[in-house]
This record gives C-alpha cells, structure tokens and sequence, in this order.
C-alpha cells in the first residue's frame, strides 16, 4: 500500500520524465543546441564562475567537505537554484538549462590551457559531489539507472567465490560495537565490478578487492565511479574543446566575453565582496584613523601615515591599501570620499580625472570588472617592489634596519612595544622571516589583551594576509568589549 | 683491467649487447612503431655526462649510436607523442609522455635496518632472500589482483631488482594510477623514527585482502630468512626493536627479563617465546588475542613485506636502467630473472662483462670469426633467450589482438 504522498511522488517522478532535462545530475554530454542571447551567454557564465570561484576559494582555506558544501550548496541556491523534480510548480527545465548552457560556455572559456583545465576540472568535479550528495537515494537511483556506467552487477556466485575477501571490505566502516559483519552470502551488500583503472582512488585506499584487474567496489563506494567518469569525460572534452577553439576566432562577439571569463578566475576572484567572517560590519571613511592605530599591521600603518602626511599615495601605494580597505568593508561610495578628502591638495576636476577611474576599478566597476581581492603577504613582499619614492610593500622587508626600528617603536610604541624587543625582530628579520617578524609584532601589542607568545593571530597561526591581522586583532577587542559587558550583565543579575 | 673500461665497454655493446632483443621487447612487433621511435633513450657517457631525448628508427640505428656514444650505461623512458630527437623543433605542449611500461625498483638499501649480514653496497645470498620474498609478493599481486601478464624481472646489476610490466593497460596507467598501484602496493610505510611501520588495518580489525594474501606465503619466509638465515632477534638491538612492536606492555617486559638472563637465545627460540606467551598471557577470542595476533601478522609484514622505491613507479617519465647494461662499479650484467628461480638466483655468480669477453675470445679463436649475436656463444645466452621468449610473448599477444580487430568486418 502507497502512502498518497509515496503515491504523489511516484507520480510526480514519472511526470520528470516529460522534462527535457529530467536528472538534477547532468554528465554534460550534450551541449545546448538551441538560440541564445549573447547577455544570456555571458550571465548564465558569470553565475555559474560565482559558484565555482567560492569552491576555489574554499579550497584555498583548506574548509573540510561538510563546510565547502553548506557554502557551496547557499552560493548555489543565490545563483544556480537547483529544484528537485518533486518542486512541480518551479520551471526545473529552465533551471537545468541555464546550468548546462553556464557550463558549456565555461569550458569555452577554460579549455585553453592546462592550468586553466586542471582547475575548471577540479572545481566542477566539487561542484557535481555536492550537488551527488545533496540528492536524494530516490534521485540518485534514477540518475544511475538513466544510463550505462559500465558496471556489473556482481553476481552470487562470484559473492560466494570471494565471500571471505568481500566480507573484509564490508566489516571496515562499522564500528565495532556494531551489528556483526554478515555471515553468508545473503546478508552481504551490493557489489558492482569494473576495470581497476577507473577508481584508482579506491585502490589507492584498499577500499576494493582486486582480482584480475577487475576492481569490486562495494555499494557505499559506488558514488566513486561516477565520480570518476564525471572527471574522466569532462577532461577529454576539454581538450577536444581546445582543439576546436580555434575555429571559433572569426565571432569577435564572443571571444571578449570568454577572455574576461577565463581572466577573473585566475585572479581567482569573480565572487562577490562579503565581508570576512565575524567582523560583519561596514567601515566608514571616517573610522580609518582610529582604525589604523589601532589594528592595521605595519604596512597598511606606513601607507595611512604617509598619506596623512602627503595628502598623496603613489600608483601602488593607492592600490595595496585601497584594496586592503575594500577587503575590510569600505564601500565604493566611503572610499571615494576617503580618497577625496586625503587628497586634500587637488580640486575635484583633479582628482575625478586621475583618481576616481582608479579607485572605481579597484572595486570592479570599470575596465574588465575584475573584482580584485586585497593583496596577501606574498604578493607585497614579491611583486611590485617599491621604487625609491614608494612607500607600498612591506616594511620588515622593504625598510633599512634602522628605518625599521625607529618606525616600529613610534608606530607601536603606545600598545607596548619597547626598545627591548626589537633586537628579537630585527633578527628575524635579517633571516628574511619577514611574517614571523610581523607575527611576533602582532603578540606583543596584543599581550595586554591577553595573546601569547607563540600564540601568534590564533592557534599559532602567523600573519599571511594584512586583512587576516587586522581582522583578527578586532576580533579580539569586540570579544574583550562584549566579556566586559557580560561581566557587569552578570553583576547585575546576581544583585536582583 | 677496470670491470668497464671504455675498450670493454665498446666491445660488449658491437658483439654482445642484444640490441634485436631489446627493440622488440620495447617495440611489441617487427615493424618499427611509435612505441620505439618515440621513446626516451637517456645515456650517460664515460665522462659522466648525461644525454636525455634520443631515439631511434630502428635497432641498427640504435645499436650504432651505442657504439659511437660509447656510454657507461644507458636508461629507458617513456614513449612520448613525438619522437624525443625532435624534441627542440616541437611545441612544449606537443610532447607529453603517453605510455611507459609500469616499473618497480626495490633496492637492498632500504632493508638495511634490518639485514644483519652486509650494509651498504654490499650483497650476498643472505639478503637475496630478502629480494626473493619481494619478488614472490609483488609477482603474485600483479599477476592475480592487477591481471598483468607481462612482467620481465631484471636484476639491477648489485644490490637490487627492477620489474617492467609490458601489459597494454599498464603501458597506458596516467600518472594518477600509477600513483594508486604504488600505494595499494606499499605496506611498510614510516622513516627510521617510526618503530612501528606497518599500519594498513582500520582499527584492529583484519587485514585488507590483498594484503591477506602476501601475508601466506611471508609466514613462511619470515621463519626461514628472519628467524633462521638472518637471525635477525640475535642481538640486543635486534630483540629491543621488536619489543618495541608488542602493544602489551606484561609480555614485553617478561620477554625483556627473560631474554637479557639467557643472552644466546636464537631467533628462533625467542619468537617461540613471543608465541608462548601470547597464548599464556591472553584467552582464546578475546578482543586481547585479536590484538596480539595482530600485532604478530604486523611484525612479520614489517619485517619481509617488499620495500619499493616509489618515486621510480609513479611518474611515467622516469627513467630505468636498461636490462643487459652493465653496472660500472661490479661489471656485472643487468640479466632478466625468472620469478620462479628467485631463490636459486645468486647475484655473485651474474656473468660479468670481463667473463663474457673471455668466453667470446675461446669461441672466436676455434671458429675464426665475429658476427652478430656473438652472445649465443656466451653464457649470456640463457638470458638473451628468457628476453626473447618475454618478447615473443608480447609480440603474440599484438597479432592476436590486430587479428581479433580484423574479425570484426
């Protein structure tokens, strides 16, 4: 007997068949062969890049799978929404097309190098994990069965044959408290058989018996071989795209729209600025004073002070700290009046001929719309080194020993920083461990707020991004200003 | 005379290096194929400089660039998708390495923490038996869990052994698969800091099946080549390092006292001592048997289990030294084994080049002439000939298959 609602799905599930597209799951093996707008060309890309730029990112800062996919799965929903094909009222055809047209054409843009392939293949191959694990058993099923993997079904007899070695993969995930490993035949779970060289993974991990090259890969293991033919398939029809590319030269219409593609994910941007996680506020122009001498790390301190004092910044000098207050929450419309009233010296006609095409690129809003992230460690200390009249780059690498010193203790000299701890610094400067020295900076004007030697911005953890320093370093002073709070909240409720 | 001075060198390679032998077992057919033109040959010259990307046509060609290069040996790389002569006149992205037999290279080095007869460089039939029990395990894996049946064992010419698995598919294994065989395939795992170097269970629970089925035949190796030929429990360091393996602390400790009393129990004696012990100190199908029992299947993996280089298996474009080279510092010959024979194989008594040449010399002066495939007046012979029955057997297996292709019109 169904359930009516078993009943309704069961219903619901035949009508997907009507669909056009009627797998959430899509191997991507036809492209769309239907019109499409150049806009549409480029927004169904540009969404889907959102999606994967948030997976590269994910990976960068090492999140573990649970986490890539609650991110990864919110990223989706704001801009690829994925109905199942129990949602009738949504149009699931058109939610299924715009995901297959977004990848076709960013195969187009990423088919031109191997670089690009490695990491388009990388990202895309996350992305269907996700979405595989966010499917239901029913979903799963029908997707499998819609077509030929390759795979067989082992047979009882062969179970019986190999019964003794099958049953050791079985018994390996459960716990030991758990049910008994099966004792015969029966009892024993799905094993399907294919050519060893399409999991490599799975033998790599003896996750499999092996027998004759034939690799047995239990039921709970099975996501694997999709997952593998996902990847197998979409490579070799990246390169089959690269071939063909050239031909495609003569539409001048889109070879622009697939170069900025291609372009903002080596940057490795095109997400949406959102501010970094905790700090949750926007900054305004006039908090930057307070701010910096408070919590900026000596690089961004150097450039505010230069600019306080110069009404003026050089080319990279704007552009490492601009950066770095877009990356803190300043908004377009707040830097733009930060900028205007530090230049104090010009008139606007000045300062909008010159300056404001600049900034407004900087936040992605002019020339290729690139939105460019804040500038890490590494790229201060190894690219753009400053010239003789600069005041960018990073001061433990880029200033005289003494020019270091004498800075550091009028910079930090008012959150604790003595002439006694310099010599440790310049030490580890003169090793050319310019963010230990930034690190250990970091500790000792924090000490009275409670961080450690060793400690360094958390868990030990040294100084690799200027906007990581200071969005530490205000983390901790909200934790600080909200335990005070506690405590008197605490007294209060004790008195009554 | 140096094993292999220049003059040596130049007439083994114009009488009697197998040049045919070797092209067809790189070629897998008569005609020349990619398979050989666009193969990597690497040479290192007498001056020790080292010549990467040249190919060859044919064998002639091959045989007479040998000659004039002269080299102390030479390696094998992988078939790359032009030939690697014209390596400078093609595009970067135009040659890539697509294919390259498997390749395994176990080097006694590795097992010098727990040899007891030679370190180093040196060799004897002692620690051939350690090679032996690689040979038996890595032999039989292959052949029943990968399916490969192509396999040519060639000894590396001193202290080691290398394999070459010629099989179409493992010819064809991406980077990333042959990356998976490597791992599935090491077991001992873990730098001289680490006692305990054999961790492949999930918890205690039983060993995964391919490694099951090394362990059989290793119980037995394990009782002839540690227990008895290398009596490797003998000293004070040895008996200590396999307590270190015990996960009870009672047992070691009443083993420690008792063996630092009687100071010349054999090896023998004290596994016996292990074995007492567990049974007296634990009960049968208790969770603490299950462990002990481990922990002694462990200790015999650690201790015969093949250590494999390897880096040498994971890339396709590594390179090999060629079988039939000559190792420069024994002069022996790299010749191929037959897996069946590894325990008769004794590394000292491989024909050097020096012999070789003498044996050629005796033939020569009763017939009066030099020609080609000198060897079969050798005793190189036997070898060449395993070489080419390998080859045949590959070269077989490829006409069936264009056979099998042609059916289907």
């Amino acid at each position: 007997m169904f359930s009516s609602r078993q009943k309704a799905e069961v219903h619901i599930e035949k009508q997907a068949s009507w669909l056009k597209y009627p797998h959430k799951l899509n191997l991507y093996d036809q492209p769309p062969l239907e019109d499409i707008t150049v806009e549409e060309f480029e927004s169904c890309a540009i969404d889907r890049l959102r999606v994967l730029a948030e997976i590269e990112s994910s990976f960068a800062r090492n999140r573990p799978f649970d986490e890539l996919k609650t991110i990864t799965l919110a990223q989706c929903e704001k801009y690829l929404p994925m109905a199942s094909n129990t949602a009738i009222t949504v149009d699931r055809d058109a939610q299924r097309w715009k995901d297959v047209v977004g990848h076709f054409v960013l195969r187009l843009a990423f088919c031109r190098s191997e670089e690009l392939r490695r990491r388009f293949v990388k990202a895309e191959l996350t992305l269907f994990r996700v979405r595989y694990d966010n499917c239901s058993p029913s979903e799963i099923k029908d997707f499998l069965e819609s077509r030929d993997f390759g795979w067989t079904q082992v047979d009882g007899a062969e179970k019986t044959k190999y019964f003794t070695q099958l049953r050791a993969l079985s018994i390996q995930k459960a716990a030991p408290q758990q049910k008994a490993p099966p004792t015969d035949v029966e009892h024993l779970e799905e094993f399907h058989k294919v050519r060893w060289t399409r999991v490599p993974d799975l033998v790599e991990r003896r996750k499999v018996f092996l027998q004759g090259g034939w690799a047995y890969v239990p039921a709970r293991e099975q996501a694997s071989i999709v997952f593998q033919e996902f990847q197998s398939r979409l490579e070799n029809s990246l390169e089959m795209t690269a071939k063909a590319l050239p031909r495609l030269d003569e539409d001048t219409r889109l070879i622009p729209i697939l170069e900025n593609l291609s372009q903002g994910f080596l940057a490795g941007v095109p997400s949406e600025w959102s501010a970094p996680e905790g700090s949750g506020e926007e900054i305004r122009a006039d908090m930057i004073d307070e701010l910096s001498r408070k919590h900026f790390p000596m690089c961004m301190r150097n450039l505010h002070d230069n600019l306080r004092r110069d009404h003026h910044l050089k080319h990279f000098g704007r552009l490492q700290y601009g950066l770095f207050l877009k990356t803190l929450g300043l908004s377009i419309e707040e830097a733009l009046l930060f900028w205007r009233r530090s230049f104090s010296g010009y008139t606007d006609d000045q300062f909008n001929k010159n300056y404001k095409y600049n900034i407004r690129h900087s936040y992605g809003l002019e020339g290729r719309r690139a939105n460019y992230p804040g500038k890490s460690c590494q790229q201060i200390l190894t690219s753009d080194q400053p010239g003789s009249n600069d005041s960018h780059g990073c001061p433990y690498r880029h200033f005289s020993p003494d020019n270091l010193q004498t800075a550091l203790l009028s910079m930090y000299a008012s959150q604790g920083l003595t002439t006694a701890d310099l010599p440790e610094i310049i030490t580890t400067v003169k090793a050319g461990h310019y963010h230990v020295a930034c690190t250990r900076v970091f500790e000792i004007t924090h000490a009275m707020q409670g961080v450690k030697k060793g400690e360094g911005i958390g868990g030990g953890e040294s100084v690799t991004h200027p906007n990581q320093y200071t969005t530490t370093s205000r983390q901790i002073e909200r934790a600080l200003v909200e335990s005070v709070k506690m405590e008197v909240d605490g007294d209060v409720h004790m008195e009554t | 005379m140096e094993p292999s001075s220049p003059e040596v060198m130049l007439a083994f390679y114009r009488r009697l290096y197998p040049f045919k032998s070797i092209f067809r077992w790189l070629n897998h057919e008569h005609a020349p194929t990619r398979l050989f033109t666009n193969r990597e040959i690497a040479f290192t010259l007498q001056s020790d400089v080292y010549l990467r990307y040249n190919s060859f046509i044919t064998a002639e060609e091959f045989k007479k660039q040998t000659c004039n290069l002269n080299p102390t040996r030479f390696e094998i790389g992988p078939v790359y998708t032009a030939r690697p002569r014209d390596k400078k006149t093609v595009r970067p992205a135009a040659f890539t390495p697509v294919q390259r037999e498997l390749v395994f290279d176990i080097d006694m080095t590795d097992y010098d923490s727990i040899r007891t007869c030679c370190q180093g460089a040196d060799i004897c039939k002692h620690c051939w038996g350690f090679i032996g029990a690689a040979v038996h395990v890595l032999d039989a894996a292959l052949r029943d869990q990968f399916g490969y049946k192509h396999l040519l064992w060639v000894y590396s010419g001193r202290r080691g052994i290398h394999l070459w698995v010629s099989d179409q598919e493992a010819m064809g294994l991406t980077d990333e698969q042959r990356r998976s065989v490597v791992n599935y395939l090491t077991v001992v795992q873990g730098g001289k800091e680490q006692h305990k170097k054999v961790n492949v269970r999930v918890g205690t629970r039983d060993l995964p099946p391919s490694v099951q089925a090394a362990l059989e035949p290793l119980v037995d190796i394990f009782s002839d080549l540690i227990l008895a030929d290398q009596d490797c429990f003998k000293s004070d360091d040895g008996w200590e390092e396999l307590l270190k393996l015990i996960p009870d602390a009672t047992i070691a400790k009443e083993l420690r006292k008792k063996w630092l009393a009687e100071e010349d129990r054999s090896s023998q004696e004290k596994w016996d001592d292990l074995k007492e012990a567990v049974k007296e100190h634990t009960d049968k199908k208790t969770p603490e048997r299950a462990k002990m029992k481990a922990a002694l299947e462990d200790i015999i993996l650690q201790y015969t289990y093949p250590r494999m280089d390897a880096e040498v298996s994971k890339h396709r474009n590594h390179l090999l030294k060629a079988p039939f080279c000559v190792h420069p510092k024994t002069g022996r010959v790299c010749v191929p084994i037959d897996p069946a024979q590894i325990d008769k194989f004794d590394p000292e008594r491989v024909p050097t080049v020096g012999k070789l040449l003498r044996e050629l010399d005796a033939a020569t002066a009763e017939s009066g002439t030099e020609e080609h495939s000198d060897w079969e007046k050798t005793s190189l012979k036997p070898y060449v000939d395993m070489l080419d029955k390998h080859a045949a057997g590959l070269m077989d297996e490829v006409r069936r298959g264009k056979l099998a292709t042609d059916m289907t019109w």
